[in-house]
């Protein structure tokens, strides 16, 4: 449009001129996305291709990675069985806390997508108050919480029980992972109820429906894109958590996220940590494909 | 079955404390009847509607189907289904198993749903879109299919909330007949919810017009339009001419400027009242023309002409605040007449209606 513009002012439009007005259009378009496209090329996808470089590396007898040497070794080690406990160890604890958070997080979502508008933005906000203070401070308080002299411990004392001491267990990592992630269902499962159109569950419910089979029949599918959503948002970072289990657990039970914090920091095994690393990611890209497909077919 | 489709009796809708959407309202729809509630939109007939659907429960009242006592009950307990001004079909299913639902719902066995819904398929003629999700079809097939969907399960009562309100003009005639024509085959009672004053005239046998939560007359599409008794009534449907006048000796009454009118003896009344004449129940004729015995003539001047091809409006001034509205017929052995012609106005005074504000 402006870009095109002659010196005459306007004239007849040509197909040549219309072409060019339509480039300037997506010119603009890549001007605006650029410093995202900057940004994300310096610090993810160059990144990202050392890690994949660094994976298939070699180390020297002192154990400094070798930019030589190209191998596949540290790919043949993921089919350890060490390995593979550790995947299905965390696979199950991020599945578990997915579900967990799902159970939980949808009758809630209901409940606020289907009050007034005002009453909604409040307990919307509710939601989000633990994003305002840092999730680390947020995780020891769970320590204290959980921990043999925190309240829970005491109250059961003071009741005459026995101390009670969940810091440390896989019961306090669940208990934190559900914990951190449940906002990343809400939200997602809020925002899928709530564009719902209720005039196809008066629909269900004029054709013979009772409450139960309308939500089974009509609200649940419907929200579907909600739940995949959500379950990718939960599940993905709770495959990798690393905070929440070495504080909560204590580091008892190795979980991938802190066994690959562990090959670069203490056995300094830089190739193997890439190539667990990619390992994740294309696990988490195929469940990912997966769950969206299986998503998909219910709508 | 004998006893009315749908009764209601004392029914008022509040929302919160001060929005009365339906006031006390009383009606009696007969078995088998095509009833229409008609009115401008916020007038309560879309309320009254969902209150018999059991969507909305009365604040109080009693609404009774086929003497039944409807109460608090759910919507699915209901012996009545609706056709959704949005249609809202279930995205999610096919054709089919839209139409399925209500059947599989009151555990149907599978054979006979399979036969029914086919059946009512055919009706609509969408047999061969039975796969097909709604968001594939065009707004008549979905609207055919959302009609499909609540006749299969044979309801006492229909209830329709502007089912033909999305849909373009041609089509909204088609389906206009098509309505009308499936509702005397299948003897369902139809009730009708529409702001459209022509889809209640063409299609009801009886109409209740709406305004403010209030019912203000009920009659067949003839006295809907010929005998309105309110001034609402007649204002909203169709074009009307209004005239304030005042009624002395009886049968004579006396327009703002002077002139005085013969009006029908069935209106005993005296004192300020309110003309209405249709449009097209008036006549213009040259200023010479020797009008025919017993009709009212006035003098008047031709104001505006409006073209709408197979008729004429003219606004033809009277000394009136507003100008009178004449529709003559586009027909070559009818004179024509310009703005700025004197002309004279006719009509027979059975045309002219007494109204109350």
């Amino acid at each position: 449009m402006l870009d095109v513009e002659l010196e005459e002012g306007p004239t007849p439009v040509t197909p040549e001129l219309e072409r060019a007005a339509e480039r300037a259009e997506s010119r603009r378009g890549l001007f605006i996305s650029l410093p995202g496209y900057v940004y994300l090329v310096i610090f993810f996808a160059i990144p990202l291709v050392l890690v994949l470089v660094y994976s298939f590396a070699s180390r020297s007898s002192t154990g400094l990675t070798v930019l030589e040497g190209w191998n596949v070794e540290s790919y043949k080690r993921l089919f350890t069985p060490l390995v593979a406990q550790i995947f299905g160890r965390s696979f199950l604890l991020a599945l578990i806390t997915t579900v967990i958070c799902l159970l939980f997080s949808y009758p809630f979502a209901y409940y606020i997508a289907t009050r007034k508008p005002s009453t909604r933005n409040v307990l919307l906000v509710l939601v989000m108050i633990p994003f305002w203070s840092n999730f680390l401070v947020r995780t020891y308080a769970w320590a204290f919480l959980l921990g043999s002299n925190g309240p829970i411990s005491q109250i059961s004392q003071s009741l005459g029980g026995e101390p009670i001491r969940i810091l440390f267990t896989n019961t306090a990592v669940l208990i934190g992972m559900v914990y951190g992630f449940m906002p990343f269902m809400v939200l997602p499962l809020y925002a899928a109820i709530e564009r719902l159109d209720w005039s196809l569950v008066e629909a269900a419910r004029d054709l013979y429906a009772n409450g139960a089979t309308a939500f089974r029949k009509v609200t649940l599918p419907l929200s579907m894109p909600g739940v995949v959503a959500g379950s990718i948002l939960v599940f993905i970072p709770s495959l990798g958590a690393y905070v929440t289990p070495a504080i909560l657990g204590g580091a008892r039970t190795t979980l991938l996220g802190d066994y690959i914090v562990s090959q670069f920091l203490s056995a300094r095994n830089w190739p193997f940590g890439s190539a667990l690393s990619f390992a994740v990611m294309f696990v988490m890209l195929v469940a990912t494909i997966f769950y969206f497909r299986a998503g998909a077919r219910t709508l | 079955m004998d006893k009315p489709a749908v009764e209601l009796i004392g029914v008022t809708k509040r929302f919160g404390d001060d929005v009365v959407a339906v006031d006390d309202m009383d009606l009696t729809i007969r078995d088998g009847e095509f009833f229409s509630l008609l009115g401008p939109s916020g007038c309560g007939k879309t309320t009254t509607l969902r209150m018999i659907a059991g969507f909305e429960f009365p604040t109080e009242g009693s609404v009774r189907i086929h003497g039944a006592e409807m109460g608090l009950k759910p919507p699915n307990d209901r012996p009545v289904n609706t056709v959704f001004q949005s249609y809202a079909l279930f995205p999610h299913m096919n054709v089919y198993d839209n139409v399925a639902f209500g059947l599989r719902m009151r555990k149907v066995g599978d054979a006979e749903v399979e036969a029914r819904v086919r059946r009512v398929l055919d009706q609509v003629q969408l047999s061969r879109r039975a796969d097909a999700k709604p968001s594939q079809l065009s707004g008549g097939m979905q609207q055919r299919v959302a009609l499909a969907r609540a006749l299969v399960n044979e309801p006492e009562v229909l209830l329709l909330d502007e089912p033909l309100g999305a849909l373009d003009l041609k089509l909204r005639q088609n389906m206009e007949y098509e309505l009308k024509d499936l509702q005397s085959r299948v003897g369902i009672t139809f009730i009708y919810v529409t702001h459209d004053q022509e889809e209640a005239l063409t299609m009801s046998d009886r109409i209740g017009v709406m305004s403010d939560g209030k019912l203000l007359q009920v009659g067949t599409p003839t006295e809907i339009y010929e005998r309105p008794t309110s001034r609402f009534v007649a204002d909203f449907i169709g074009e009307i001419n209004l005239l304030p006048a005042v009624v002395g000796a009886p049968g004579v009454a006396k327009l703002a400027n002077g002139v005085e009118v013969t009006i029908s003896s069935e209106h005993p009344v005296s004192g300020q009242v309110t003309l209405a004449l249709r449009p097209e129940r008036l006549t213009l004729h040259t200023i010479d023309a020797v009008v025919s015995e017993g009709r009212n003539v006035v003098k008047a001047r031709v104001s505006r002409r409006t073209y709408f091809g197979d008729v004429f409006f003219y606004d033809v001034d009277l000394g009136l605040d507003e100008p009178l509205e004449v529709k003559e017929e586009n027909r070559p052995d009818l004179d024509r007449f310009e703005v700025g012609d004197e002309v004279l106005v006719s009509w027979r005074p059975s045309a002219a209606n007494l109204v109350t504000d």
